[in-house]
């Protein structure tokens, strides 16, 4: 009888239960698209800030001071450690190897080219590097997104090079055309232009580099654009005073520190470092951004869960005549609440369900207009959200399902209430 | 008279309908004021939050660099073109560069800056402690191993000119500077008679507005090298953009929900109000007449529920300002016509639309309950 009393109750006044379940689905949507953008948005910010180029550079451990002024490297041809290219690959290697988005290996040289002293750096332009059966291409344009080359990348392995604008005009070169390095004729394959030191400087492949300063296989700066997490006291934490739990916490966490813990260790002879005007800013705005994210999220929540429980109070205040003959039929105020509970639940359930499944859609679509990938809704939230449509609307009807049940029956049949 | 009496009527109507129906036009009010406050709060924050994040990117530091292309340095009227232009507009922060050699021989790259404005422009900079007299230097980690200057003086020669510096802190940033040793740019002129020779400028303010500081300057430095680091300005409005965007369509999201709420919430109060519109019509009121009563009732709750809401979403708007941002989000009052004009639009589309649905039904239907 109680099943049926339910059913009937639900199956009647369609449109009105329409409206509500309409409120319900749409706060249900907005909730999961909300919870799902705050929980995807520092992940993709992430992504977008490696435009801001490597956050960590690997150094020799025994290399001497930098002297470079502009564009112009002074450092002593003979000065300074090197690397091993061969070592590479380990970067990828590393504990948080997937969290590596790019890396470039420097190897800057002092050459003459057309009667004057200028500064060639060798580097990857798109170089594959294999580390077991995993294969990773990287190399200058991936790590530094904003240089960009009127004409074409030089191929790595090749003689060609590219010049950098200013350079270019007063050396007057094209794309296209020569320029003798070392008394060796090279292809200029495109004009860069990068807003920085790069600007007066020739930059080559890796190999006409360590050719040029006879180091074969060696270089000297590696960049590294990683995912990183905003460093917090914890990561702050000289690793060598933790407990062992301690440590490996820290260790599996990919703080600046971390990371460049691991590079250190993963390439011989080798000191790596954050470079602080990327890192630390970045973990900055991402820290503002989540938390403007968290906040509107719990917004949003509190805005639907008001929002869809005013529009159940309003559907509820207009039961009294039901509730009245019911009343009158003899129905105890127990099993009558129970029947609109029932059905608050099921709207709820219904709402909650196809409200979860736009919200997932919605937060799918947005990012993947604005970031290009798909902002994934963990399948644990399904179960939260319809926790939540159901409490929200069962908070908004059981103030006016318990004064429909308070009526005076007489009163609430004649229509006086 | 008559006229008046009319007024006075339908405002006696509208009065004692919110009155005796207190419970339904509170929620109906509820969801109103939450609408109203949810567009406001997003309105408020969308406006202001990239002001606030644009501040936070300037902490990336410079944007423009000035390079002058003579050995001396920028002359005393190119410095003093630089200063005005720039103004108020950003941050412009003097460098001079040369090289030196410790005792032993070993070069180094000696900075001459205004060390307090460098402090504003850099706050990545990791220092251990700033200097704060003549004679005192902040060194580069590298730089303060190889100079061994951690606990003595060390000097430095440029051209034959030595000078006697003292470590204040070491700085450490994980780029060029960890290998350089800076003094204070009166200190830097007096040892190497060298001016600055390039500027570091944070311009603040949106993309258009450094760029046309950016243009500003190349006209008035002609013989400068004028140019943007495109790794901050490319890097700064890709992330504000998305930002921007997800913050929008959040804020559509929200908005659109909170106002079909009101719908549903408003549309139901009028469906479960037709018994009285029967009754009005039966004693002889024109469908006008209902209408005008309706609207005028949806007008007043709008009115009443946008300036609560719009006074409770600047309250919201404040307080996630303050949580994220440590700065208050200034209030925008510019946003309330458009607050208002929703609130009314929806409330009005909310009734007119179900009593639209009624006027076609007969008065003695309803009454009889079908």
């Amino acid at each position: 009888m109680f099943v049926r009393l339910v059913y009937e109750s639900f199956r009647r006044q369609t449109r009105r239960k329409a409206l509500v379940a309409v409120a319900v689905t749409f706060g249900a949507a907005v909730s999961t698209a909300m919870i799902g953008i705050a929980t995807g948005i520092g992940d993709k910010i992430t992504h977008e800030f490696r435009n801001y180029g490597a956050n960590l550079v690997v150094t020799p451990d025994a290399d001497s001071l930098d002297v470079q002024i502009g564009s112009v490297n002074l450092k002593p041809a003979s000065g300074g450690a090197y690397l091993d290219e061969s070592a590479l690959p380990q970067i990828k290697g590393i504990f948080w190897g997937n969290n590596i988005a790019a890396f470039a290996p420097e190897l800057p040289v002092n050459v003459n080219a057309g009667g004057r002293e200028v500064t060639l750096v060798g580097t990857y332009f798109s170089k594959t590097v294999t580390l077991g059966k995993d294969q990773f291409t990287t190399g200058a344009p991936s790590t530094f997104p904003w240089w960009t080359v009127n004409g074409s990348w030089p191929k790595d392995g090749s003689a060609d090079v590219l010049v950098g604008e200013k350079l270019a005009e007063s050396l007057k070169v094209q794309q296209g055309s020569e320029v003798t390095l070392a008394g060796v004729p090279h292809h200029v394959s495109g004009i860069l232009s990068t807003g920085g030191n790069e600007d007066g400087q020739i930059v080559a492949p890796l190999n006409v580099a360590q050719t040029l300063a006879r180091a074969a296989g060696k270089l000297r700066t590696i960049y590294v654009s990683a995912l990183l997490k905003p460093e917090d006291a914890f990561a702050r934490r000289n690793p060598d005073t933790l407990s062992p739990a301690e440590r490996d916490r820290w260790y599996c966490t990919p703080y600046p520190q971390s990371i460049a813990l691991q590079l250190t260790e993963a390439i011989p002879h080798s000191h790596a470092e954050q470079i602080r005007q990327v890192a630390q800013n970045e973990g900055t705005i991402l820290t503002r951004i989540e938390g403007l994210m968290l906040l509107i999220t719990l917004a949003a929540l509190l805005t639907s869960g008001l929002a869809v429980s005013a529009a159940m109070a309003t559907a509820m205040f207009e039961r009294r005549t039901e509730v009245g003959l019911m009343k009158a039929l003899g129905a105890g105020h127990l099993p009558l609440s129970m029947i609109f509970v029932m059905e608050s639940v099921l709207i709820a359930c219904i709402g909650g369900v196809i409200g979860f499944g736009i919200g997932a859609a919605l937060a799918k679509e947005l990012g993947q207009a604005i970031f290009g990938s798909q902002i994934a809704v963990q399948p644990v939230l399904f179960p939260v959200v319809i926790a939540l449509a159901i409490g929200v609307t069962f908070g908004g009807s059981a103030v006016a399902i318990r004064r429909a049940v308070k009526y005076d029956p007489v009163l609430a049949l004649r229509g006086e209430a | 008279m008559r006229h008046g009496s009319t007024t006075a009527m339908y405002f006696r109507m509208l009065y004692r309908a919110a009155m005796l129906r207190k419970g339904q036009a509170a929620s109906a009010l509820t969801a109103i004021i939450v609408a109203a406050a949810a567009a406001t709060a997003m309105l408020n924050l969308y406006v202001d939050v990239q002001a606030k994040l644009r501040k936070e990117f300037r902490n990336f530091g410079a944007n423009i660099v000035v390079q002058t292309k003579s050995q001396q340095g920028f002359t005393s009227e190119e410095l003093q073109t630089i200063k005005t232009t720039v103004g108020d507009r950003g941050l412009a922060v003097p460098f001079s560069y040369a090289v030196a050699r410790d005792e032993r021989g070993q070069a180094v790259v000696a900075v001459g800056t205004d060390l307090d404005l460098a402090r504003k422009l850099n706050p990545w900079w990791s220092v251990s402690s700033w200097p704060s007299g003549t004679g005192q230097a902040l060194v580069g980690t590298r730089a303060e191993r190889v100079l061994g200057a951690a606990d003595k003086p060390f000097t430095l020669s440029f051209e034959g000119k030595p000078l006697r510096l003292h470590e204040a802190g070491a700085v450490r940033t994980g780029a060029g500077e960890d290998s350089r040793v800076y003094i204070s740019l009166s200190e830097f002129q007096a040892w190497t008679g060298l001016g600055p020779t390039a500027f570091e400028i944070a311009a603040s303010g949106t993309a258009e507005e450094v760029d046309a500081l950016l243009h500003k300057l190349q006209q008035t430095l002609p013989s400068a090298d004028v140019h943007a680091v495109r790794q901050v300005t490319e890097g700064e409005a890709n992330v504000l953009g998305k930002t921007r965007s997800t913050l929008l369509s959040s804020a559509a999201f929200i908005v659109c929900t909170a106002a079909l709420c009101v719908l549903a919430t408003l549309m139901g109060w009028v469906f479960d109000r037709r018994r009285d519109f029967a009754i009005m019509k039966a004693l002889g009121a024109s469908d006008r007449l209902i209408a005008m009563f309706v609207a005028g009732e949806a007008a007043a709750l709008a009115c009443v529920g946008a300036i609560a809401g719009f006074a409770a979403g600047i309250g919201i708007a404040a307080l996630i300002g303050r949580l994220n941002f440590n700065a208050p989000i200034s209030p925008q009052f510019r946003v309330f016509p458009a607050v208002l004009i929703g609130a009314l639009a929806v409330t009005l589309v909310a009734t007119l639309l179900p009593l639209r649905l009624l006027r076609r039904i007969q008065p003695a239907m309803i009454l009889r309950g079908e």
